[in-house]
């Protein structure tokens, strides 16, 4: 019984982490970089929802579409500004950028809030599932965890099936120049990403708060380190990979606490990381890249 | 594309060892506006009390974490000995020869305490009160060591931290923190199947931790889980509490910080799971996390020295309460005992302002061990040259939301 709660609540870590590693995969599929900012867009969806939920009252519903509305723009923003004048120049400068923007948004946040921990209070107020007497118990939060990773995948999948706008994301991720040529507007695929990608980090930052219920300026950083994990252990670029990706990450992670020891759970999870690299350098679902000679 | 995903986990790794090294941007906010204003208040105060001082004026620098996640420690360490050189000074000083204050910020960080410690050796400092936290004490026991200056710290409850002959310290060190929980827990029969939660990345926490462990096999105590955390996963506490609760823990042993324990008993109601919570001086300051639904530690006890609702703290509660606009906590205590005891200290061995840094230490390191003084945090409170204080622990019990003596 203990091993299927441990289970689940693996899971649950795992369905955070894979609805972080969606931004990440996405950016990286479609801008070829990758956007180290993307767990503290986390840590200001947080920020938001506290500010109106908690602080101002406003029910939690309302506090997430404002957290969404909120990340969105700062996404496009970071873009737009940080990232777009970047583009075509070496990949190093921008990911270099992105690290900045990741300490420029902690800093600002330690400004505002302060490094106090914040309680927060969670966004789900439902009482939890009791099965087999009692014995195993699973939250409301968790639950709700699973149910929005599965809905955002199925979406996202769906979106860049049937849309003209997702066609358009897979045409500029397989090769931006061709794209281009075809008439896409590159640069407005790209800014759709990232708004795509900021909005799943607000609702990724209702989830992680709302299941661990302590808001930092540095709450999005090891999160984000995990799920970019996440995302290249799945296969970077790759959506269903990184739901693979990041289930697999959380339940590694849970399991080796529980039955391993609860030190050595990071270099576990970790070292799996390097296990699979080694044996598949793009990840379990990663494309193979043919190296043009 | 290959280059580019290991290069991506360079940085990944790279960012996660900054992590790891906990290091916190620099912090100029409005949470240190407080703490800055009673340091300038307190300054402008003492400096008047300089100007009459016939006997001239010893400078007592202050280290803690004024702002950041430990700020509740370092703001009382620094208000506690603020008040307590205002009390001397009012009262005509030492003999004549007054007291002057200045608090520094280190923000809980090893590396800007030895800078702080810098600041106020610039500033003239002759004596000091901190670290408030461990692990920037024994950064700053090593800098005070070299210049042989006299050092005590309220809180520095790591072994280390007085490993030097001229550091002591006013609270217990952390295996005796471990040990009398041990024994408190043992001779109040509070239970027999105790878990222990701790945060391995500490030597605070994993300090307290050993000894609990070593002294619970004498009380008759059974550890049933020994669960750790570090400080990049300090917010998870499911599996710990799952396992806690299935070894039928009866007890569960927190010698962590309040931050993290406050997500602990949060996760832990969550989970219906009401064992008696048990922590040591590090918790205390929970009442004060925001946000935080206090019925929750309704029912947690921790040990620790004072408590705002005994009889002999009353007088220094309504001080400080008046002075500063919050409750006094044990750091406020410990720091207030500080100053008392540098000046018992300073009384025995006749030092004087005008005296070299290292002559005063010398001086002060031998009136130590002599000296007793009936302070907040024990009545007949005496020292060992090893820095150790020896006074009786004692325990509280949060009850509807306010520290209640045991």
């Amino acid at each position: 019984m203990s091993f299927l709660s441990y289970l689940i609540n693996g899971i649950s870590l795992g369905s955070i982490y894979a609805i972080i590693a969606l931004g990440y995969t996405m950016v990286y599929g479609i801008a070829r970089m990758l956007n180290f900012a993307h767990g503290d867009v986390i840590m200001v969806g947080g920020f938001v929802i506290f500010t109106f939920v908690s602080t101002l009252g406003l029910p939690p519903i309302l506090g997430i579409l404002v957290a969404v509305i909120a990340c969105t723009l700062l996404g496009v923003t970071i873009e737009r500004i940080a990232y777009k004048p970047l583009r075509g120049t070496s990949s190093l400068a921008v990911l270099i950028t992105a690290i900045g923007v990741s300490y420029l948004l902690q800093n600002v946040a330690l400004l505002i809030f302060g490094s106090n921990a914040r309680q927060f209070t969670s966004v789900v107020n439902l009482p939890g599932l009791k099965l087999a007497g009692g014995q195993l118990q699973i939250s409301s939060v968790t639950i709700v965890t699973i149910i929005s990773c599965i809905v955002i995948m199925l979406g996202l999948t769906t979106f860049i099936n049937k849309t003209k706008m997702g066609q358009a994301m897979l045409a500029v991720s397989e090769d931006n120049g061709a794209a281009t040529l075809m008439g896409i507007d590159v640069n407005k695929t790209i800014s759709v990403t990232f708004a795509i990608g900021s909005a799943l980090a607000a609702i990724a930052g209702a989830l992680l708060c709302s299941t661990y219920p302590s808001l930092t300026p540095y709450t999005g950083s090891m999160p984000g380190i995990k799920a970019f994990v996440a995302a290249v252990f799945g296969g970077i670029g790759s959506i269903p990979g990184a739901l693979i990706g990041g289930v697999l990450l959380g339940v590694i992670e849970n399991l080796s606490k529980a039955y391993i020891s609860s030190q050595l759970s990071d270099a576990i999870v970790f070292s799996v990381l390097i296990i699979v690299l080694l044996v598949r350098p793009t990840g379990i679902l990663g494309k193979k890249i043919m190296e043009k000679v | 594309m290959k280059k580019f995903v290991s290069l991506g986990l360079a940085v990944a790794m790279a960012a996660s060892l900054t992590a790891c090294g906990g290091s916190k941007p620099t912090e100029t906010t409005a949470a240190a506006g407080a703490a800055e204003t009673t340091a300038a208040a307190a300054e402008a105060e003492t400096t008047a009390a300089a100007a009459e001082a016939a006997g001239g004026t010893f400078k007592i620098g202050v280290i803690g974490p004024l702002t950041g996640p430990a700020a509740a420690y370092g703001i009382a360490v620094a208000n506690g000995a603020d008040l307590a050189v205002k009390e001397i000074n009012a009262a005509g000083g030492i003999n004549g020869m007054m007291l002057e204050n200045k608090a520094e910020d280190d923000e809980h960080d090893p590396e800007k305490s030895v800078n702080a410690y810098n600041t106020l050796k610039d500033w003239g400092m002759q004596m000091l009160v901190g670290a408030t936290t461990s692990k920037p004490c024994i950064a700053v026991a090593a800098e005070s060591a070299n210049d042989n200056l006299f050092q005590i710290t309220p809180s520095g409850s790591a072994v280390e931290c007085v490993a030097n002959d001229n550091v002591f310290r006013v609270c217990f060190a952390d295996p005796d923190q471990g040990t009398a929980s041990a024994k408190y827990i043992g001779e109040n029969k509070l239970a027999t199947k105790v878990a222990i939660i701790y945060d391995s990345s500490t030597e605070y926490s994993s300090g307290i931790r050993e000894s609990f462990v070593k002294e619970a096999g004498n009380q008759g105590i059974e550890v049933v889980a020994d669960e750790a955390f570090t400080a990049d996963s300090n917010t998870d506490f499911s599996v710990q509490l799952d396992k806690a609760k299935e070894a039928g823990a009866e007890l569960v042993f927190l010698p962590i910080y309040y931050q993290e324990a406050s997500v602990i008993l949060k996760q832990a109601a969550d989970k219906e799971f009401s064992p008696i919570f048990f922590g040591c001086d590090g918790m205390d300051g929970i009442l004060t996390v925001e946000n935080f639904d206090t019925s929750l530690a309704e029912g947690l006890m921790l040990l620790t020295p004072f408590s705002t609702t005994e009889e002999s703290s009353k007088e220094f509660t309504e001080a400080y309460v008046a002075a500063y606009g919050v409750e006094p906590n044990q750091f406020a205590a410990d720091s207030y005992d500080a100053v008392y005891a540098i000046k018992a200290a300073i009384e025995k061995s006749g030092v004087t302002p005008d005296m070299e840094v290292s002559a005063i230490c010398d001086g002060m390191k031998a009136a130590m061990t002599e000296i007793s003084i009936d302070g907040l945090t024990g009545a007949g409170m005496t020292w060992n040259a090893a820095g150790e204080p020896n006074k009786a622990p004692k325990a509280v019990k949060i009850v509807n939301g306010v520290y209640e003596m045991q």
